[in-house]
């Protein structure tokens, strides 16, 4: 048939510029004409679609029924495995999230974008800005998203923004870490926070609280050297010191071992009411006046101790999913302005100011009308998203720290995980891409549905 | 050398290290090593001419004129230089020409691949005992002949004839060899502290309790990279229970349900339970990924003091951080636990023959020989199991005491025991071992469920 080039000289002549024969059937001869070429011409493309779609697809169906190794007919167990095991469980729940979640968002951020990018002068610039993400790799994005969102704020950008904030409205406290020795006299207080001595003390002791955790070159810069204070019958006094033990005699203040200035000191009587209130020196010694006869403990406020803030754990398992979707908003809103854009310039000029004439206001002409005008096209731009998000991979894989990847798994990735990952068993894995394709299709289906009623 | 692609443990301090090829990044040292001053004193060649002679294997037998042999492995780069210089010596020796391509972290792949076509090479340079077994399995390996494993024999330990084995029948050769039984510490902050190496388990958690009152971070672990605490595990049950266990346990005769296993947890939840001694906590300890560990003890405002690790450690220190290694970054061997066991967790790469004939059995042999060890040796980043290439034939005394350790333990070495399960169990992200530590690490009181789920996820991955 391929040889056969030369249309049969009878059919050249029937065909050129004359309407078909009404109602008859084609002759053979006119149908060879009709296919022959158009087979000629489809059949390259056909080729590469039966190999490269057609057969994958349909072998990856067929393997889905095999075992691991590909030996042994299981019938439908891999697929009864993939929805009884936790892991793809969590997959399948993350890809739903991130189909609800980020085509909305970019389509809508995108619309937004457009619109205001259009009312400024220097729009193309500002377009091309925000069009950049899209000249990165998903996977160097994935990396910098990593770095950004790292736990240590000394690294991770978003957490030292944080960080920042929060100090400037409530200073760190001087002494992190700062903790008493297990058998010190003081003991961790659950009630009040900070610690408290486990013993009662009454007016005219003398006190010493050596504290441990903080590196001596830590220390504020005006702290000297500890000294036992000498003491008076009225007055609770003491010492509160870094006590550096490691090489040095564990307890007791040692020569070089210095005070810890700025300590909150209370003296709490038997009510646990607080009873006087008196700060470390420079050399931590402190000195409660005024106290009337009785036993007192005292109490170190948690404040001289909390742990500095350090932002959030954004990688962690609750908020990995959200960070990694911002990442990708970052990257795909770009491609959703673009598109927007090009469809606001499309839009007749005349419908926008007849609404203005008509005294629309701004909001009212961009929900009653550009909105509307734009329906298909955001449409489309939302179903390509769909598309885009269900496949997704290489973000959530560079992402997620190995300890979390369980928790931000996706179909894709899990599916890759059981197939290649390590697992090796691409029985599973093909049931989990056949997953992967039904729920492509009715997207599928609707687009190809939208095509034919636009051509129409 | 710089431009090695084999991916390197922590050539980038934010890189994740779950990116391509973990394991591999684990089992190699990684190019661009820190022992890069081929320095070699006369007195350590003295001890190689020494041990030549008295190393097996007849191997200046110069009649390979025309044979050509081909070896594939996964070097590339630095290590592919110096294994090259290797097989110059071979060739001068016998006249032989051998080639050598390395393929990366797709061995596995091409080595299938090649089966399939009929075109295997010679040798093959394989970091997986199981997939030693795989290919023995099905008949792709040559067994040794009696003059390799009479050389093999004669310089390294019976334990590692037995890892290159499949059912008592000898297919490796090793020559590359890693020491995962290290802990590395900050120098710098171990002499500011007044601090002293610890040789026993107890000394080595009152250490990591001195230093936490002394305000420093004790220990970087990196708890999103799930192989770095079954390194920790696998060292801590070695020690615990003892060789003859980690086998069982490792061939599944005993449960992940056993007592022992139960104790390694226990000892390791000590150290794991203990948010004071982990630099950032538990949550913090969870998001440090492997590099990151590295630079946490040897950046120039240094975290932590202690990172536990294999050799390697001392290229990421010499490729992302000032530290000198040697000198600022320096280790000492995993605390002893139970008595003094001198078990070392090891991995490596074993050498097996593909083709049959007598240039193979003889390049096999010269690779097992002390000379061969020598020639990598003096040229830095390589840790051999021979036992006749001694300590200071290394660039370094820090790379001699680890060469020393794994021959000195002897038949108490034990392989990676992550690296001889099923990838489902013992290389998975998120799964398997990997995930059940680092849950546990999240949760140390639970060492029950930490144990049942080890034993399930074991038992469902072994096929039972």
């Amino acid at each position: 048939m391929t040889t056969d080039t030369k249309p049969p000289a009878g059919a050249t002549g029937a065909g050129r510029g004359a309407a078909p024969p009404p109602g008859g059937a084609p002759s053979p001869g006119r149908l060879r004409r009709l296919f022959g070429p158009a087979a000629l011409f489809l059949l390259p493309a056909l080729l590469f679609l039966a190999v490269f779609l057609a057969y994958p697809a349909v072998y990856s169906l067929v393997r889905s029924f095999f075992d691991g190794p590909g030996d042994q007919f299981v019938g439908l167990d891999n697929y009864q495995r993939m929805f009884t095991d936790d892991r793809t469980f969590t997959a399948i729940r993350n890809t739903g999230i991130w189909v609800l979640v980020a085509p909305a968002l970019v389509t809508g951020l995108g619309l937004i974008l457009a619109v205001l990018t259009e009312r400024i002068r220097w729009a193309t610039a500002f377009r091309i800005l925000l069009f950049m993400p899209m000249a990165i790799s998903l996977f160097a994005s994935g990396i910098i998203f990593r770095l950004v969102y790292d736990e240590n704020p000394d690294r991770g950008v978003v957490n030292a923004a944080i960080v920042t904030v929060h100090d400037t409205f409530r200073s760190p406290s001087e002494y992190p870490g700062a903790r008493p020795r297990e058998d010190g006299p003081l003991a961790a207080d659950p009630a009040l926070g900070g610690y408290t001595t486990a013993d009662a003390h009454t007016p005219g002791e003398v006190v010493a609280l050596p504290l441990v955790g903080v590196r001596p070159g830590d220390l504020p810069e005006q702290a000297a050297p500890a000294a036992l204070p000498d003491g008076s019958p009225d007055t609770l006094q003491g010492v509160v010191w870094l006590d550096a033990a490691l090489g040095g005699e564990v307890d007791g203040i040692d020569s070089g071992e210095n005070g810890m200035p700025r300590i909150t000191v209370e003296a709490l009587d038997a009510s646990g009411a607080v009873a006087a209130t008196a700060t470390t020196g420079d050399d931590g010694r402190f000195l409660l006046a005024d106290l009337p006869e009785g036993e007192y403990t005292l109490h170190l406020a948690g404040a001289n101790f909390a742990e500095p803030f350090n932002g959030l754990t954004w990688l962690g398992p609750s908020l990995v999913t959200p960070v990694i979707i911002s990442a990708w908003v970052w990257i795909m809103t770009g491609f959703a302005i673009t598109f927007i854009a090009a469809g606001l310039a499309a839009i007749p000029r005349d419908a926008l100011e007849a609404a203005r004439v008509d005294g629309a206001t701004e909001w009212q002409v961009f929900r009653k009308v550009t909105v509307p005008l734009l329906g298909p096209l955001l449409l489309v731009v939302f179903v390509t998203l769909v598309i885009n998000v269900l496949k997704i991979f290489d973000l959530v894989f560079v992402i997620a720290p190995g300890s979390v990847q369980a928790d931000a798994s996706v179909i894709a990735l899990q599916m890759w995980q059981v197939s290649f990952g390590a697992g090796g068993n691409q029985g599973l894995g093909s049931a989990l891409v056949v997953l992967l394709l039904v729920l492509v299709l009715p997207i599928m289906y609707f687009n190809i549905r939208r095509f034919r009623k636009e051509r129409s | 050398m710089s431009t090695s692609p084999t991916p390197r443990p922590g050539a980038h301090g934010g890189t994740p290290a779950g990116a391509p090829g973990p394991r591999r990044a684990r089992t190699r040292p990684g190019a661009g090593g820190p022992h890069r001053a081929p320095a070699v004193t006369a007195a350590a060649l003295a001890t190689v001419l020494a041990a030549t002679a008295c190393g097996g294997g007849g191997s200046a037998s110069a009649d390979l004129d025309a044979v050509t042999l081909e070896i594939v492995g996964p070097w590339a780069g630095a290590e592919q230089e110096a294994f090259e210089k290797v097989l110059d010596l071979f060739e001068s020796q016998t006249g032989a020409t051998v080639t050598y391509s390395g393929v990366g972290d797709e061995l596995s792949t091409v080595l299938q691949t090649r089966i399939q076509g009929g075109d295997v090479p010679d040798v093959a340079l394989i970091p997986q005992p199981g997939l030693i077994q795989t290919f023995a399995a099905e008949g792709d390996l040559v067994p040794l002949d009696d003059n390799v494993t009479a050389a093999v024999d004669e310089n390294m330990a019976a334990a590692w004839r037995e890892i290159g084995s499949v059912d008592g029948q000898a297919y490796g050769v090793y020559l590359k060899v890693t020491n995962k039984s290290l802990v590395w510490f900050n120098n710098d902050l171990f002499e500011e502290t007044g601090a002293q190496t610890p040789e026993t388990w107890d000394e080595f958690t009152q250490l990591s309790a001195d230093l936490s009152e002394v305000g420093v971070d004790p220990l970087s672990v990196a708890g999103a990279d799930g192989w770095v605490l079954t390194d920790w595990f696998e060292n801590v049950y070695l020690q615990v229970a003892g060789p003859e266990k980690y086998d069982q346990l490792s061939e599944r005769e005993i449960p992940w349900t056993d007592p022992s296993v139960q104790e390694a947890l226990e000892v390791l939840a000590q150290v794991w339970g203990d948010e004071t001694l982990l630099t950032g906590g538990t949550s913090g300890t969870l998001q440090t990924d492997f590099p990151t560990s590295v630079t946490n003890v040897f950046a120039d405002d240094p975290s932590a003091a202690m990172v536990v690790g294999a050799d390697f450690i001392g290229g990421v220190v010499s490729s992302s951080t000032n530290a000198g290694v040697g000198d600022q970054a320096q280790h000492f061997r995993f605390p002893y636990i139970a008595g003094e066991q001198d078990s070392v967790v090891v991995a490596g790469d074993a050498a097996v023959a593909m083709s049959d004939g007598e240039a193979t059995m003889e390049l096999l042999t010269f690779l097992a020989s002390p000379e061969a060890a020598q020639e990598w040796a003096v040229q830095g980043g390589f840790v051999s199991p021979n036992r006749h290439l001694a300590a200071d034939a290394y660039p370094d005394p820090l790379t001699g005491q680890v060469a020393e350790q794994i021959v000195s333990a002897g038949d108490s070495i034990r392989f990676d025991l992550s690296d001889l399960q099923p990838a489902a169990f013992g290389a998975t992200v998120g799964d398997g071992m990997w995930q059940a530590l680092q849950d546990f690490l999240g949760d140390t009181e639970d060492v029950e469920g930490t144990m049942e789920r080890l034993e399930a996820e074991a038992a469902e991955a072994h096929g039972e």
